[in-house]
Formats: C-alpha cells, sequence, structure tokens
C-alpha cells in the first residue's frame, strides 16, 4: 500500500489562529479587488468593458514597442499590447472608449500593414464587443454567481446543517476571492472565462469541504463524548490522505492544461489551478475551523439522518 | 453478495451505445458504415464551435427609429406624387420630425383639399397646427409605429437570411434575440468581412434623377478625393437648390488602382426602389467588365417604361445606399423589364451585389454591437494545443493512479476511459456543440472522474486497516462512501447548471460537458469500478487487494 501520507494526528484546530489571519488577508486583498472591479479600475476584459480585440500572428517576430509606436503614430493611443511566446502572436486590445461604429479593428489592421510591409500576418481573432453587450454579460454572471452560491448553500444547508451551510459558503468566498486578489495582483485580465473559472472552482473548492464535513457528521454521531474541537481534528485528519489524493489529480490535469493549453486557455487554468490549492487548503484550515465558532449542541446531528 | 451479470450487462450496453452514438462524430468512419446504419443513426455528431473551428459570431442591432424615418420618407414620396397627379400645387411636402410630414402651400384655398388626402394615407393623422392657414401638419399614428418597429426586425431578419443562403455557409444560425438585435453565427467562414459587409449593407437600391438645370452643377468639383465627401457637402449646403443632394460616385482608375468621387446633383425625388426587382444576375459587358443586370417585376416593368418614356435625354442616376454607381443618359423608352447597374466593381463585388439587390433591402440600418471573429488557424491551434494538453493530462492521472493504486488504480483508469467514452457518446447524441473551453471542461472531468475512485478507495483502505474482509471492506467502502459522493457531485452540478443557464457561447459548451462529465462520473464510479471488483471476487476468494 503506497501512501503519501500515513495515519496522522496533526492539530489543524489549534493552528486555526494563523491560519484565520493568513485567509483574512487573502479575503480583504479579494474584498479590495472587488470593489476596484466595482469601481472599474481593474484590468476588466473587453466582452464585460466593450472594445476591441485583435489577435494577429505575425511570420515573423515582432517588437511590442514597434508596435506601440506605430498605433501611437497612427492615433490608436490607448491600445494594450500582449505578445504570446515564440509564437509572434501579438494582442492588441483598445478598450471601452470606441465604439464598433468606428471599426477599431479594422484600423488596427490596416496600420499593421503599413507600418511593417515585410512583415506578413493572418487575424487570429477579432473581437469588438459594444457597451450595451458588456453590461449584459455583467448583469448575466452576476446573476449565475448569486444562483449558484444560493444554490449550494441551501443544499450544504439541506443535507447538513445550517452552520455546516453557513461555513462551507464562507470557505469557498474565501477561495473565490483569494484567486480575485491574486489576479488584481497580478493585474490579469478578468473576463467572462475567468469567471466561469472561479465558479467552477467554487463548485470544486466546496467538493472538498464537503468531504471533509461527511467525516465530521459521521464522527458526530458516534463519538458524542469528545470535545468538538478534537473530533473536528480527528476527523480532519482521517480525510487528510484523500482530500490531498482528490486535489493531486485535478493539479495533475490543470498543470499541462496551464502549460500547454494555448493562450485562451492559460488564465482559466491557472485560476482553476490555484482555486484548487486554496480549496484545499480552506476545506482543513478555514471551513472546520468555522464550526468551531458556531458550535452545535452535543449530539444535535443524531436528529438528522 | 448482489448479482453481478445484471449490472455488467448495463455496463456494457452504456458502453455499446455510447460508442454507436459517437460514430458520427468520426467522419471517415461513419462514412465507412453501411447505409441502414447512416439512416438510423444521426447524420450529424459534436460540432465545434466558432472558436475550434473559426467562424464570426455577429450581434447586430436594428436601428428602429431609422426605421420609421424612412417609412415616414416613403410616404413623402408618395404623396408629392399624389399631388402632381391631383394637380395640388402645393409649394412643399416635407418631413419635419420623425413621425411628421408638413405640407406647405401658397393658397389657402387649397387646405381642404390637401387635408382630404389622409384619406389615402390611413397610417397618417392630421395633427394640430399652430395658427397658420397654409400649412398642414400629420403625424404617423402610435400604432403605426410600433407596427413598423416590430417588422423591422422580422424583416431584416428575413433579409439577412436570403443573403447568408445566397452567399453560402454551412449551418448558419440567424436567429431573434430579444426585442431588436440578431444573432447572426457563420462557422467556418473564410472572408469575415466581405461576410460582414454582405450582411450589414442595407442594400436600398433607388433611381433619381441628375438635376441639369442647377446652377450650382457648374461649381461643383469634377473629382473629390476618397474620404472628403462631407466637406463638399457642408461646402455647397447654403446653395442647394430645394429638393436637390449632392451624392457621390465611386470611381477607381484602371491603371493606378487610385480611387476617387464624383460628385453629382440628384433631385431627392426617388423615382423608383429596389421593391419592384425581381431579379438581380452578374453578367460580363463587352470589354470584360462585369455588371449587374436587373430585372423588374410587372408592376416594376411598366413604371420604368414610364419613367424612361418622360425623361428621354436626361440622366438618371442609380443609387445604392446613397452611392452612385452610374447615371447613364436615357436614350430612348427602355421597355422589357431589363435594367443593368454597371460601376466600377470587381467580380466579387458585382456578385455580392447581385446577392443584396436578390435579397432585398434592410428595412433599416443594423448596428453592429457585438462581433468575434476567430481565424480558422486559431482554432487549429487551439484544438491541438487542446488535444496535446488532454491526452497529457490523462496520461498523468493514469499513472498516477496504477502507482498509488497498484491493480485498483488500473480499475480506476478503466473507469476513466469509460468516462471520456460516454462523454464523447452524450456530446454526440445530443448533438452538442465543442468549444474550447468545453476541452477544459473534459480534462477536468478526467481530473474528477478518479475522484470519486480516491475517495472510495481510500475508503476501502481504511477498512482493510480495521482488518475488515477484502469483499465486506470493499462493500463498506462502496456504501460508506455514496454520501460523501452523491453530496460533491451535486455541489459541483448545481454551479454547472447556472453556468448553463446564464452563460453564452463557449461557456455553455463548458457547462455543457461539465454537467454530463459529473453525471456520467457518478454511473462509472458507483456502478462500473464496483462491478469489476465484484467480478474478481466472483472468480475466487481474494484474500489480499491490491489497493
Amino acid at each position: 500500500m503506497l501512501e503519501i501520507l500515513g495515519k496522522t494526528n496533526v492539530d489543524f484546530m489549534g493552528k486555526r489562529k494563523i491560519a484565520f489571519a493568513f485567509s483574512g488577508i487573502m479575503v480583504l486583498l479579494g474584498l479590495v479587488a472587488v470593489v476596484q472591479i466595482v469601481r472599474g479600475a481593474v484590468n476588466l476584459g473587453i466582452d464585460f468593458a466593450g472594445g476591441t480585440a485583435v489577435q494577429l500572428k505575425f511570420d515573423e517576430a515582432i517588437r511590442i514597442d514597434e508596435a506601440r509606436k506605430a498605433l501611437e503614430s497612427n492615433g490608436v493611443g490607448d491600445a494594450e499590447l500582449q505578445e504570446f511566446g515564440q509564437d509572434n502572436k501579438l494582442l492588441v486590445r483598445v478598450k471601452a472608449s470606441t465604439t464598433i461604429e468606428e471599426k477599431t479593428a479594422e484600423r488596427v489592421l490596416g496600420i499593421f500593414a503599413k507600418e511593417f510591409p515585410n512583415n506578413k500576418f493572418v487575424v487570429d481573432s477579432s473581437t469588438e464587443i459594444g457597451p450595451t453587450i458588456g453590461k449584459k454579460l455583467q448583469e448575466d454572471a452576476l446573476i449565475a454567481v448569486v444562483i449558484s452560491f444560493a444554490g449550494i448553500i441551501l443544499y450544504i444547508a439541506a443535507r447538513f446543517e445550517l452552520r455546516f451551510g453557513v461555513a462551507a459558503a464562507l470557505a469557498t468566498f474565501h477561495d473565490v476571492l483569494a484567486v480575485i486578489g491574486a489576479f488584481y495582483i497580478l493585474d490579469k485580465e478578468i473576463t467572462l472565462l475567468i469567471v466561469t473559472a472561479l465558479l467552477t472552482l467554487a463548485g470544486y473548492s466546496l467538493t472538498d469541504t464537503v468531504v471533509v464535513f461527511d467525516r465530521i457528521r459521521e464522527n458526530l454521531k458516534i463519538r458524542r463524548r469528545e470535545s468538538e474541537e478534537a473530533m473536528i481534528n480527528s476527523a480532519v485528519n482521517q480525510v487528510l490522505s484523500r482530500t490531498i489524493v482528490t486535489s493531486l489529480t485535478v493539479v495533475l490535469v490543470l498543470i499541462p492544461l496551464t502549460m500547454a493549453g494555448g493562450e485562451v486557455l492559460h488564465d482559466f487554468s491557472l485560476a482553476l489551478l490555484w482555486g484548487v490549492i486554496f480549496g484545499t487548503y480552506s476545506s482543513v484550515f478555514v471551513a472546520s475551523p468555522l464550526l468551531l465558532l458556531w458550535p452545535g449542541g452535543h449530539g444535535r446531528l443524531l436528529k438528522r439522518n | 453478495m448482489k448479482k453481478v451479470s445484471g449490472r455488467l450487462s448495463l455496463l456494457l450496453l452504456v458502453m455499446t451505445v455510447s460508442v454507436v452514438c459517437s460514430l458520427p462524430s468520426y467522419q471517415p468512419v461513419f462514412q465507412a458504415l453501411p447505409a441502414w446504419a447512416k439512416a438510423v443513426l444521426p447524420n450529424k455528431g459534436i460540432t465545434l464551435g466558432l472558436d475550434l473551428q473559426g467562424g464570426i459570431h455577429l450581434v447586430l442591432e436594428v436601428d428602429e427609429d431609422r426605421a420609421v424615418e424612412i417609412a415616414v420618407d416613403r410616404s413623402v414620396n408618395s404623396l408629392q406624387d399624389l399631388l402632381v397627379d391631383k394637380k395640388i400645387p402645393a409649394e412643399s411636402v416635407r418631413r419635419t420630425g420623425p413621425q411628421q410630414i408638413t405640407i406647405q402651400f401658397q393658397n389657402a384655398d387649397l387646405k381642404d383639399q390637401i387635408r382630404n388626402l389622409v384619406d389615402d394615407f390611413p397610417s397618417f393623422v392630421e395633427t394640430e397646427a399652430p395658427g397658420t392657414a397654409s400649412l398642414v401638419v400629420w403625424e404617423l399614428r402610435e400604432a403605426e409605429i410600433k407596427r413598423i418597429k416590430d417588422s423591422a426586425i422580422n424583416q431584416a431578419l428575413e433579409t439577412i437570411r436570403n443573403r447568408i443562403d445566397q452567399f453560402g455557409v454551412a449551418e448558419p444560425v440567424v436567429q431573434r434575440q430579444g426585442l431588436k438585435q440578431i444573432v447572426v453565427q457563420l462557422p467556418g467562414i473564410k472572408e469575415p468581412k466581405r461576410a460582414k459587409d454582405l450582411i450589414k449593407e442595407t442594400a436600398l437600391l433607388e433611381f433619381k434623377m441628375l438635376d441639369e438645370d442647377g446652377q450650382i452643377k457648374l461649381e461643383l468639383p469634377s473629382r473629390v478625393p476618397k474620404d472628403q465627401e462631407a466637406e463638399i457637402v457642408k461646402q455647397f449646403a447654403d446653395k442647394l437648390p430645394e429638393g436637390d443632394q449632392i451624392l457621390f460616385e465611386r470611381v477607381i482608375e484602371k491603371d493606378t488602382g487610385r480611387e476617387y468621387r464624383v460628385p453629382y446633383l440628384v433631385k431627392k425625388r426617388v423615382m423608383l426602389t429596389g421593391d419592384v426587382l425581381s431579379d438581380a444576375r452578374v453578367a460580363i459587358g463587352q470589354f470584360n467588365d462585369p455588371y449587374v443586370s436587373i430585372s423588374f417585376d410587372a408592376k416594376g416593368g411598366v413604371e420604368f417604361e414610364r419613367i424612361t418614356g418622360d425623361n428621354i435625354k436626361k440622366r438618371m442616376a442609380v443609387v445604392l445606399d446613397n452611392t452612385i454607381y452610374s447615371a447613364p443618359v436615357i436614350q430612348e423608352r427602355i421597355s422589357g423589364g431589363r435594367a443593368q447597374i454597371t460601376g466600377t466593381f470587381s467580380m466579387q463585388e458585382a456578385n455580392d451585389l447581385a446577392i443584396v439587390l436578390r435579397a432585398g433591402a434592410l428595412p433599416a440600418p443594423l448596428k453592429i454591437i457585438q462581433d468575434l471573429t476567430v481565424g480558422p488557424s486559431l482554432g487549429q491551434d487551439s484544438i491541438e494545443k487542446g488535444i496535446k494538453a488532454t491526452l497529457f493530462a490523462g496520461v498523468l492521472v493514469v499513472i498516477f493512479m496504477v502507482v498509488y493504486y497498484r491493480l485498483s488504480g488500473a480499475i480506476a483508469d478503466f473507469a476513466l476511459v469509460l468516462n471520456l467514452v460516454c462523454l464523447m457518446g452524450a456530446l454526440s447524441a445530443l448533438t452538442g456543440t465543442l468549444t474550447l473551453p468545453g476541452i477544459a471542461g473534459i480534462v477536468l472531468t478526467i481530473g474528477m472522474g478518479v475522484d470519486s475512485n480516491v475517495l472510495i478507495f481510500e475508503r476501502i483502505r481504511e477498512e482493510l486497516r480495521n482488518g475488515k474482509a477484502v469483499r465486506s471492506a470493499i462493500d463498506g467502502g462502496y456504501d460508506k462512501a455514496l454520501l460523501t459522493i452523491i453530496d460533491s457531485h451535486v455541489t459541483t452540478l448545481i454551479t454547472g447548471v447556472a453556468l448553463f443557464l446564464f452563460g453564452t457561447g463557449p461557456i455553455k459548451g463548458f457547462a455543457v460537458t461539465l454537467c454530463l462529465g459529473i453525471a456520467i462520473n457518478l454511473f462509472t464510479a458507483l456502478v462500473g469500478t464496483k462491478v469489476i471488483f465484484d467480478l474478481l471476487n466472483q472468480r475466487r476468494k481474494v484474500e489480499t487487494l491490491s489497493i
């Protein structure tokens, strides 16, 4: 029997103060990021903000500063440029202030064709989104977030107990906020795809929490004499190896997807990857200790199930 | 012990159905099938999303207010005609607001006569004109405004559909979205710009007479550089005779390829519009230059004959979307209901012009409010990278499971393969769309697919450690992990459903693969692997379990 961990007996609950402090910082950072998103002060993707994005694939390498100069001297000054690795790919983004009617995409193509006549390119993709659509997508994303969170809390509350539902939801919020915070610090673009990743990792992080909670619930039924802290601690230790192995398998698939999945999937997989790591941490160090902050009566769970 | 054979046959059945269902997705295999098999199976498998096969996704909005204005303008034209027919000497008839017509006349005695004309225009109602005796004002009725707006979007939808059908795109989507939006999806299209132009062009064809008596005609420059039309119009705005306008002809010098504009003084009054066309075809002229030959319907033919007969030796402009294509001198009365549109255009432009003329004009201009274009090269690139990442991820997980759980790991790996086979089958059967995030969803399914087995195996290990016999450890492991597995799957499913309901395009694709993956996962983990463990146990009594 190959085992990553043998029988462990770590005092996870005893370390909750350190964990709460660390998580508090992450959550704070995430909240700052959310406030900034609402204020529109972050790197919001053009699918939310509206604007134009053109991705070009050149025959030869193109220097980003030359490209910027070419755009600026032709009146497209507010463009953001991004290169992609060895493929000579260049992503040009021009945000909101422009409307589709101005044909920004065509203008950008024209400029590159004129300024770099010897470096032929093909258009990988071009996206133009009007401000009304961006608003609609923002609303839809918000509704999806609210509905899935409400659904999850209700489900867990129904299957366990309200305090379990709330603790699981808080831990999940923690994971999502931590990833948003990390993206904010790294100035990564918040796109529709990233929101999708956030929702998926919310679902995944819950899966992880449920595994731990399940064992806590089980132990609550059979070990009624022990203190809740000791009992939760032993439950976490009992499921520790499965918590780690299940996360490990997902991490194993996300690493190739992040490294080799192409530019479109890179940030998406990265968000998921961090989400899985935070999710594993939070089910042990956040969700479980939260139960101690809101203790249930001894043996109360016996009435259910 | 429960009977194995029933579950085993269920498992085999599911696998067979999945494989059969996914056949249409692999066209080479599908084409090799006998005819009866092709007839039974759906002939379409998984379609690739726009992000994978390239193509364009447009959301267009109809300019409804403009549609109303255009309708009012049309009434102004027919009212002018009516006034001429009835020999009522009105001074001017103009659209004086988005939905308002003002008729001005010198002689106050005409007022009653003009007011009675409203009977011929039932969509208008006369409004109180402030005080003057030489003015009649009509307003478009509210109900009529609503009708025009409603029909504008339907008409636009129909027109776009016609144009795309004639352009020739495989499996286009043209749909109404919400109140005034139209979604157009053209997968796999090679010339996105041309397709967009074709869709967006209003294609309003009008025949108008040149004003050859106007004084300023002589002052107009003979040619204007491209993009300076607006300045010319501004420059002559004050001197423009009543009822005239300046329109431009697009000319390309044959030798140099230089493009410029020729201004013309044109009477605003529309003699005939493209509504009366019955057909438009490309033809080749004597100098090998393409032109579009148009045929009028019966009514249009009669009308065209009358107009040309009345205007012999005068010049008539052929105007499309306010650009003059040609302005020939009418040599004689033209009967037979045919005419030509010549101009400096390439074969392809002539072809596209014929398409838009055949498909008819849009009721109002369209605004593109969302435009996603993916080139075919990126799509191909994404597929390759996606497949590579998927394979790599799969191999990593398979190896990990075998190393960590030995024989049991191999059984879990079998479940993984089963997962993928079923997922492909389900996607094919639903003729689902595979998008790039959808591929990510599949990869995620691989990762989460073994999770259920990990939960079960860790439980079995625990039971074994507690000294249970192999068989009861397996049964206990499955039983005890069951609730955990269901709980954890349902939570992910809830997110998947939310994403499906509110996601668009690629994200919907992700949600579909995620939800299907979770459901299939539940089946393979609880039925698939258990059957194999039971089979192993059935043969002989297993003393030790390789886990």
